[in-house]
């Protein structure tokens, strides 16, 4: 009856693929053609343009307030780019440019920071889980999705994504811990921006990588360079492989940057400092990228413009559309809570009804 | 004496608490170095530091359970969970700890922290930012709710729910953090927990509410006066748990007519209890059926559409007519 060292496998490891200059490491740099290249690029500059037009509709009260994504295009359409169609993804609330590549339609993201149910009804054809507001209470739903798909023995993955602030809610290591167990078909991807809200990540956890968290639940952790749009396709379409394969989850820790404040409703400068955002400014996801499509001749800058100015467009259409689906639909209110409504919900619903008709009438007297 | 709002009110009492008692420490998402979401906590970073005022990780649990274990160290904690609807994360721990030590260990290990957290609709938020479920902490044995609805009245209840020997859920109605200023003195002052007080009297109907929905309980009051010659009496219940009974009881037996006004889905919500003890206590002076004004037993919905889901004046006012027509 010793006392001894149990040796156990602890390595994570890091990837990073295309550097800040826009150097890429030819040894690891996956095949894509220029086509694909482009429509990851586009996907990313729709992202960035997207969360630009957003910022300023908030500032004129045109939406509500939400939580911008800047600096953190490449982690989501990375994560989102080896996705199939007949997937599911559970998704984060700051990762627009996943869900309209997954088939969410533009208006759709700004109905739901505006206040409208149907920015969360999941369309047609899609598979995934609308955003969940409650930090954290989501990537379990992904486990049980994932535990499904084991289940039923199809060859479908699950992924997940989630911020680093999610790690410390118990909800979190219960589905890493769930998934681990059923060797279910899961992809947690942590999109570490580095705060939540204002706390920065080396006070949400102990750990000196986030990724190192999924080998206490027996299965790989990856942490990779979230601003690398290359980097976290390798290592999102090796964890998606894996797990279709029948090997169970994995965990990448995408380390990113959160360009701006939380939501629209705090002030980063209480925070943190502006030299330390000029920093993350150097190492912008987008900017490596037109680098390395010129220098690998996939693009020229009059084609990068002209995507910039189509992605304009597209956004600017579907502004027009959301503005143009904005009309509170109150008499809808009460026919969602239940397959059928109640009786007694009936009565209430016909109490509402019949204050609103009041209200309506005496509002076109005056 | 100066006029605050209510985060500045609420923000002297966790500064006066703080001061005069070491024990007391604050535990929560961005209290610290944010100084809270709604600057409740402003300064207390600045003056008491990081040991006091935890940044806490994100973890609703974590928060309340380790300020249940300071508690039961010795400590005075007040947890803040960032918005009410955020609680259930923790609610396993206030459930089956906070809310039962001190009749587990027959009186040996007690609770006494506070647990604050804004509650309520009306700031265009997004999903489980607006709701009203003190309901869930009312139905629980050895808690205590407490929902103030102005400066004063906020200062000095939080003063009191520090100092309970009790775990005191409180809950702060968010849409009027900023929408008033009040006369709070400037030394410590604290209110007995479980009174209500008459904010209007008069001897036609009793309007019962609470937090977020007193100011238009209030101007349902003063329309009822305006428009149709009602003489209304408005009661602020202050604390939901323990409730003062007899401040409603006697209201009604004078009046015998009421309706009760909250946020909170209808069924299983306050008003019903409120019902319940008039009913028990002052039914043979009741001239009609008490009224509901509440919310719907829907999930409060998406924000273009939270103004026609939250009481206003004029459906108070509707209620109250109800009743005195019936």
């Amino acid at each position: 009856m010793p006392r001894r060292k149990l040796k156990l496998q602890h390595e994570v490891e890091e990837l990073s693929i295309l550097d800040v200059d826009g150097q890429v490491d030819t040894a690891l740099e996956p095949a894509l053609n220029h086509d694909e290249l482009l429509r990851i690029y586009r996907a990313m500059v729709l992202t960035r343009e997207l969360d630009d037009r957003m910022l300023k509709m908030q500032r004129q009260g045109r939406i509500g307030t939400f939580a911008p994504c800047r600096g953190q295009e490449a982690t989501q359409i990375g994560y989102i780019y080896p996705m199939q169609k007949e997937d599911w993804v559970v998704p984060s609330y700051r990762a627009p440019g996943a869900q309209i590549w997954r088939g969410w339609h533009l208006e759709q993201i700004l109905l739901f920071w505006n206040g409208y149910e149907e920015g969360a009804r999941t369309p047609e054809g899609v598979n995934d889980l609308p955003v969940a507001i409650p930090v954290g209470s989501h990537p379990i739903l992904a486990a049980g999705i994932g535990m499904g798909m084991k289940l039923q023995g199809t060859k479908q993955v699950v992924l997940t994504a989630f911020g680093d602030g999610s790690t410390s809610e118990g909800d979190v290591l219960e589905a890493f811990n769930f998934a681990g167990v059923y060797q279910a078909p899961v992809v947690f991807v942590c999109e570490n921006n580095q705060y939540a809200i204002s706390l920065p990540r080396a006070k949400q956890t102990r750990a000196e990588t986030i990724a190192q968290k999924a080998l206490a639940f027996g299965y790989d952790g990856i942490k990779v360079d979230g601003n690398d749009v290359l980097a976290m396709i390798v290592v999102t379409t090796e964890a998606v492989n894996k797990a279709r394969r029948g090997d169970g989850p994995t965990l990448i820790e995408a380390f990113t940057y959160r360009m701006q404040m939380h939501t629209t409703a705090d002030d980063p400068k209480k925070y943190r400092s502006d030299e330390e955002v000029k920093e993350w400014e150097k190492k912008c996801p987008l900017l490596r990228f037109e680098k390395y499509l010129i220098n690998k001749k996939a693009a020229d800058e009059k084609l990068l413009q002209e995507i910039h100015q189509d992605v304009i467009d597209e956004v600017q259409a579907g502004l027009e559309r959301f503005e143009k689906c904005c009309v509170p639909q109150p008499d809808k209110l009460f026919d969602y809570t239940y397959a059928q409504l109640t009786p007694e919900l009936q009565a209430q619903k016909e109490e509402f009804l019949a204050i609103l008709a009041q209200r309506d009438s005496r509002n076109r007297k005056h | 004496m100066a006029e605050l709002t209510m985060v500045k009110a609420l923000n002297l009492a966790l500064h006066q608490n703080m001061e005069a008692d070491p024990r007391v420490i604050i535990c929560g998402q961005d209290v610290g170095r944010d100084e809270g979401v709604f600057r409740v906590t402003e300064g207390l970073y600045n003056r008491f530091g990081e040991s006091r005022v935890l940044d806490s990780p994100l973890a609703e649990a974590g928060i309340i359970a380790t300020s249940i274990g300071m508690a039961l160290y010795g400590l005075r904690p007040i947890a803040e969970i960032q918005f009410s609807g955020f609680i259930y994360q923790g609610f396993h721990q206030i459930e089956q700890h906070m809310a039962r030590f001190r009749n587990r260990t027959r009186g040996r290990l007690t609770v006494p922290m506070v647990l604050r957290a804004p509650y309520g609709g009306g700031i265009r938020a997004v999903e489980h930012h607006s709701e009203s479920k003190e309901a869930y902490w009312v139905h629980t044995p050895g808690l205590k709710v407490v929902i103030p609805s102005g400066p004063r009245a906020a200062r000095a209840l939080l003063h009191a729910a520090i100092s309970d020997p009790d775990p005191v859920i409180f809950y702060e109605p968010k849409i009027l953090y900023r929408a008033f200023r009040e006369e709070v003195p400037d030394e410590p002052e604290s209110w007995e927990i479980g009174k209500a007080r008459i904010v209007r009297p008069g001897n036609d109907i009793t309007l019962i509410s609470y937090g977020s929905t007193m100011r238009v309980t209030q101007e349902a009051g003063d329309d009822l006066a305006d428009l149709h010659n009602i003489d209304a009496e408005v009661i602020d219940l202050m604390t939901i748990k323990p409730m003062d009974t007899d401040t409603i009881v006697q209201s009604v037996r004078k009046t015998g007519r009421a309706v009760v006004i909250h946020e909170g889905h209808r069924t299983c919500g306050v008003g019903a209890e409120i019902i319940a003890r008039l009913n028990e206590q002052a039914f043979d002076y009741l001239e009609a059926p008490i009224r509901r004004v509440t919310g719907y037993d829907i999930h409060f919905p998406y924000f273009s559409c939270e103004q026609v889901y939250l009481p206003d004046a004029e459906r108070i006012v509707r209620g109250a007519m109800d009743t005195l027509n019936y």
